[in-house]
C-alpha cells in the first residue's frame, strides 16, 4: 500500500511540472483532471475499502475528474478562445520556480511539527508543492481559465493534505469542502463569460481597469 | 459596599430622567441635580464608612468574560482620588443649573447631563476596580464619555478637532494598556490586581509592564510629552465639564500610575528617576505654555499639565524613597503627591468655575478683552482669587500643604549616603520655580481680568453670576481653606493610603508629627489668615475718600484710554522671551520702521510645541507616506495579491523551519 501512495503522489508532482510547462490549454486540463483522477485515488489506498472513503473517493472523482474538466472544456468551447496557454513569466523560469518551490516544500515539511506517522511520507509535501504550483498558476498566467485551474490545482493540494484527516474529519465536511469547489467553479464559469463578454477578451489583467 | 454601588449608579443614571422630560421645562435638570448629589452623598458616605473600619471592603462577583470578575475594593489609595470625585460632581452639577440652563440648552443640555453623570459614575468604578478587565472596561466607558463631553458644542469646528485628538490619544493610550493588563495578567497569574509589592521588579516583563503604565496612563494624566489633547480638549467643553475633567479625570492616570508601581516589592532607581524628570519638564514647561497663553481655559489646561508634573515629582520621590530603602522619603512624597491631587481637584475646579463665571458674563475666553471685572463680578473674583492663591501654593491655603510634603521629601534625600540620591534634592529649586512662575502667571490673569478698566463692551456689561454658579465655588473655597488650615485632619487618609501602598516588611512610617510637622503648619497659617485679616480691616479703614478715581495705567496722562492699559500679553512678555527657547511663540507684526509710523498691528500667539510642531506635521508626513505605499501595494492585480499570499505562507513556513531547525 505504501508503494501505491508514493506512486500515486510521484504522479501528482510529475503533473505539477507538466502543467506549468505546458502551452497547451486542453493539455493544461487534462492534466489537472488527471491530478484530480489520481488524487481521489488517495483515500482508498490510505486507508483501505470502507464506506467513509469509498464515498470520498467517488465524488473527488465524479468531481475534479470528469464534472469540472467537462465544465471547463466547455468553457473553452463556448468563448471560442485560442487554446493557449499566456504566461505572464516564461515556461522555463516558471518551470524553475517550481522546482525551487518544490524542493522547498520537501524542506519544510521536514520541520513541520506533525504527529510520528506522517513524519517522511510524501503527503505533506506533495500537498506544498500542489499549492504553490497553484499559486504559481494563479499569479503567472494571464487568462482567467488558467487561474481557475490554479484554483483547482490548489483545492487539490488541500484536499491530498486533508486524505491524512479524512478518518479524523467527518464526512459532511469533506462533501461541504467539495460543494465549494463546486459552486466556485461555477461561479467563475459566469465571471468568465461575463470578462468575455465585457472586454471580448479574457485577459484579467484588464480587470485592473476596474480599480478606484 | 451596596451603598458605594447605589451612588454609583445613581451617578451614572442622573441624567436620565431629563429624557423624559419636555424639552423646556426645569424638572430634568432639577432631578438630574438632586440625583447626583445624592449619589455622591451616599459614595462620599461609603468612602468614609469604609475607612472607618479596619480592612478594606471588597466586592468580588464572577462575570461571563474570560479573566474577568466584578471585583471592586475601596482602599486608602483609592479614596484619595474618591473624595474630588464626589465633591467636584456635587458642585458641577449644581453649577450646571445656571451655567447651562435647560431652557437656553434644550437639545445639548439633555445630552450634557446624561453624559456628566456617566463620566461621575465611570470614575467612581475606575477607582474602585480591582480586576484588570473591569479596569479596561471602566477605563473605555469613561474615555468614550469624555468625548461626548468636550465635543458638546459639536456645530463649533475647533471643538471637533479638539474631540478627535482627544478620542486619538486616549485611544492610543488604551491600546497601551490593553497589553499592560495582559502582560501583568500573565505575570502575576490572574487578571484580578495583584496585592500591593507582591511582585518583583527584577523579573523581565516589569519594565514592560512600567513603560506602558508611564505611556498609557501618562497620556491620560497629561504629563509633558503626553499632554498634546489636554489644552484643547479643555477649552473646548463647558466649564463646569473642564472643570470635571481637569480636576478629576485626568488624576486617574496618575491613580493608575501609583496602583501599577504599587505592585512591585522594590522598583529600580530608573522608575523613580523618570518619573521625576517628566515631572520636572510637565512641570516647568506646563506653566511656561500657561503664561504665553491668551485663552482663560487653555491657560487653565497648561496649569493642569503643571500641577500634575508636582504630582509626578512626589510621586518619584517616593519610588526613589523605595529603590533606596528610606521609607521617611517615601511617605512624605506619596502622601505629598496624594494630597496634591485632593488639593488640585479642589482648586483647579474651582478656578474652571469661576473661569465659567466670567465667560458667562463676557461671552469670550480671550483674557484681554476683559479688565475691570472685580468691581461687576466681586464674588467670582473673590472666589477666584482664592483659587489663585491655591494654585500658586501659597499659604494659608491647600497648595502650599502638599507641595510643602514634597519639599521635606526631597530634602530629606540629602541624609543619605548614596551620592545618587542626593541628586534629587535638585528638584526642589525645580519646585520653587514652578511656584514663582505659576505665581506670575496668576498675578497676570488676576490683573488683567479684574483689575484696570474694562478693555471691551462685552466687559462693561459683565454681571454677577446668579447664586447656583457662585454656591459651588463657595463650597470648594471652604474646602481648600480647610485643607490650608487643618491638614491634621488629613493625615489618618493618607496614613491609610501609604498603608496600603507599601505593605509587607518595609511599612511606611505613619505621617505624625515628627515626620511632617502638620500643627506647624495649621498655626503658623492661621496666624497668617489672621494677620491678612487685619491688615484688610486697617486697609481699608484708612481708605480716604477724597483720592479722585482715575482709569488704572493712566501714568498722568491727560485723556487715558481703555486700550493704553497693560495687556495680558505684554505683562508676560518678558517671561516668553526667557522661555523662547521651548515655547517657540509666533509673532506678526510690531515692527516700528519710520518715527512716524502708520498704523500697524501686531499679534502673538504660543502654539503647542508638542502637537503643532510635531505630532500633526509627522502625522501629515505619515499620511502621504502611507497614501504611496498603499497605492503601490493596492495596485488592482489580482495576481499580486496572491503573490502577497504566498510569500506570506512562504514566511511562515519558513519561520516554522527555522523556529525548529
Amino acid at each position: 500500500m505504501h508503494g501505491i501512495n508514493n506512486l500515486l503522489l510521484l504522479m501528482v508532482i510529475l503533473l505539477n511540472f507538466f502543467t506549468l510547462g505546458s502551452s497547451r490549454l486542453g493539455a493544461c486540463i487534462r492534466a489537472v483532471a488527471l491530478q484530480g483522477a489520481v488524487i481521489s485515488i488517495l483515500p482508498i489506498t490510505l486507508h483501505g475499502i470502507n464506506g467513509h472513503s469509498v464515498i470520498l473517493a467517488t465524488g473527488a472523482f465524479v468531481l475534479k475528474g470528469i464534472f469540472i474538466p467537462w465544465l471547463l472544456f466547455r468553457a473553452i468551447r463556448e468563448v471560442r478562445i485560442r487554446r493557449e496557454v499566456e504566461p505572464l513569466i516564461g515556461f522555463i523560469p516558471t518551470l524553475i520556480i517550481g522546482a525551487l518551490t518544490t524542493s522547498a516544500a520537501f524542506i519544510f515539511a521536514d520541520n513541520l511539527p506533525l504527529i510520528e506517522a506522517h513524519h517522511g511520507s510524501l503527503f505533506i509535501p506533495t500537498a506544498l508543492a500542489t499549492l504553490f504550483t497553484g499559486f504559481l498558476l494563479l499569479i503567472t498566467r494571464r487568462k482567467a481559465i488558467t487561474q481557475v485551474l490554479g484554483y483547482l490545482m490548489f483545492e487539490n493540494g488541500i484536499f491530498v493534505l486533508a486524505v491524512l484527516l479524512s478518518e479524523a474529519m467527518p464526512l459532511m465536511v469533506e462533501a461541504g469542502v467539495l460543494l465549494d469547489l463546486l459552486v466556485a467553479i461555477f461561479i467563475m464559469g459566469i465571471v468568465i463569460n461575463q470578462i468575455n463578454h465585457e472586454f471580448s477578451t479574457l485577459n484579467t489583467e484588464r480587470l485592473s481597469a476596474l480599480k478606484e | 459596599m451596596v451603598t458605594f454601588i447605589t451612588g454609583t449608579l445613581l451617578l451614572l443614571g442622573s441624567g436620565i430622567p431629563g429624557l423624559f422630560c419636555n424639552r423646556q421645562s426645569p424638572l430634568g435638570e432639577r432631578l438630574a441635580a438632586v440625583l447626583s448629589v445624592a449619589g455622591s452623598l451616599l459614595g462620599a458616605g461609603a468612602v468614609v464608612a469604609a475607612l472607618l473600619i479596619p480592612g478594606n471592603p471588597a466586592i468580588h462577583l464572577p462575570w461571563p468574560i474570560p479573566g474577568g470578575a466584578f471585583a471592586l475594593t475601596i482602599d486608602g489609595i483609592s479614596a484619595c482620588f474618591l473624595f474630588p470625585v464626589y465633591l467636584v460632581t456635587v458642585t458641577g452639577s449644581i453649577y450646571t443649573l445656571g451655567y447651562w440652563p435647560q431652557r437656553n440648552n434644550p437639545g445639548s443640555g439633555t445630552r450634557l447631563r446624561i453624559f456628566y453623570g456617566g463620566m461621575a459614575g465611570s470614575l467612581t468604578l475606575v477607582l474602585t476596580a480591582s480586576n484588570g478587565i473591569l479596569f479596561l472596561a471602566c477605563w473605555e466607558i469613561m474615555a468614550l464619555v469624555g468625548f461626548f463631553l468636550i465635543t458638546i458644542e459639536d456645530h463649533v469646528l475647533e471643538v471637533r478637532r479638539a474631540g478627535f485628538i482627544y478620542l486619538a490619544c486616549t485611544h492610543a493610550g488604551t491600546l497601551a494598556l490593553f497589553a499592560l493588563f495582559v502582560i501583568l495578567g500573565q505575570f502575576s497569574g490572574s487578571f484580578d490586581f495583584p496585592a500591593a509589592e507582591s511582585l518583583s521588579a527584577v523579573a523581565g516583563p516589569a519594565t514592560a509592564i512600567f513603560l506602558l503604565a508611564l505611556f498609557g496612563f501618562g497620556l491620560k494624566a497629561g504629563l509633558m510629552p503626553f499632554h498634546i489633547w489636554l489644552p484643547g480638549a479643555h477649552a473646548a467643553a463647558p466649564s463646569q465639564v473642564s472643570a470635571l475633567l481637569s480636576g478629576v479625570m485626568i488624576k486617574t492616570g496618575i491613580y493608575g500610575i501609583i496602583r501599577v508601581t504599587g505592585f512591585f516589592s522594590v522598583p529600580p532607581a530608573w522608575w523613580g528617576w523618570t518619573i521625576l524628570t517628566i515631572g520636572a519638564i510637565s512641570g516647568v514647561m506646563g506653566v511656561a505654555f500657561a503664561i504665553a497663553q491668551h485663552d482663560i481655559k487653555r491657560l487653565l489646561a497648561y496649569h493642569s499639565v503643571e500641577n500634575i508634573g508636582i504630582i509626578a515629582l512626589g510621586l518619584g520621590t517616593a519610588l526613589l524613597g523605595k529603590s533606596f530603602d528610606q521609607p521617611l522619603l517615601t511617605s512624605l512624597g506619596l502622601a505629598g503627591a496624594l494630597l496634591h491631587v485632593i488639593n488640585h481637584g479642589l482648586f483647579k475646579s474651582l478656578l474652571f468655575l469661576g473661569a465659567g463665571s466670567i465667560i458667562h458674563a463676557t461671552g469670550t475666553r480671550e483674557i484681554d478683552h476683559y479688565g475691570g471685572l472685580l468691581r461687576r463680578q466681586p464674588l467670582t473674583g473673590l472666589f477666584f482669587l482664592g483659587g489663585a492663591v491655591a494654585i500658586c501654593g501659597l499659604p494659608p491655603l491647600n497648595g502650599f500643604v502638599s507641595e510643602w510634603f514634597i519639599y521635606l521629601g526631597l530634602f530629606k534625600s540629602l541624609g543619605h549616603d548614596a551620592p545618587a540620591l542626593r541628586l534629587s534634592v535638585f528638584a526642589a529649586p525645580v519646585l520653587a520655580l514652578i511656584g514663582g512662575l505659576a505665581l506670575a502667571c496668576f498675578v497676570k490673569v488676576f490683573g488683567a481680568a479684574f483689575l484696570g478698566t474694562p478693555r471691551t463692551p462685552a466687559a462693561v456689561g459683565a454681571h454677577e453670576a446668579p447664586a447656583s454658579m457662585l454656591l459651588p465655588m463657595a463650597v470648594l473655597l471652604a474646602c481648600c481653606f480647610v485643607i490650608g488650615l487643618l491638614p491634621s485632619a488629613f493625615i489618618p487618609l493618607l496614613d491609610r493610603a501609604l498603608a496600603a501602598w507599601a505593605t509587607g516588611a518595609k511599612a511606611l512610617p505613619p505621617l505624625s508629627a515628627a515626620v511632617a510637622p502638620v500643627a506647624a503648619i495649621s498655626w503658623a497659617a492661621l496666624a497668617l489668615a489672621v494677620l491678612i485679616g487685619i491688615l484688610a480691616l486697617w486697609l481699608h479703614r484708612q481708605k480716604t475718600p477724597q483720592t479722585p478715581r482715575r482709569p488704572t495705567w493712566g501714568c498722568g496722562y491727560a485723556f487715558p484710554a481703555t486700550r493704553m492699559q497693560y495687556t495680558a500679553s505684554s505683562f508676560a512678555e518678558m517671561l516668553v522671551g526667557l522661555l523662547r527657547w521651548g515655547l517657540r511663540p509666533d509673532r506678526h507684526g510690531g515692527r516700528v520702521e519710520a518715527p512716524l509710523a502708520k498704523p500697524a498691528n501686531f499679534a502673538s500667539h504660543t502654539p503647542d510645541t508638542v502637537l503643532d510642531r510635531g505630532v500633526l506635521p509627522a502625522c501629515r508626513v505619515s499620511i502621504l507616506v502611507c497614501t504611496w505605499v498603499r497605492a503601490r501595494v493596492q495596485n488592482g492585480s489580482t495576481g499580486c495579491y496572491l503573490l502577497y499570499v504566498m510569500l506570506a505562507l512562504g514566511a511562515l513556513l519558513t519561520l516554522a523551519t527555522l523556529l525548529r531547525g
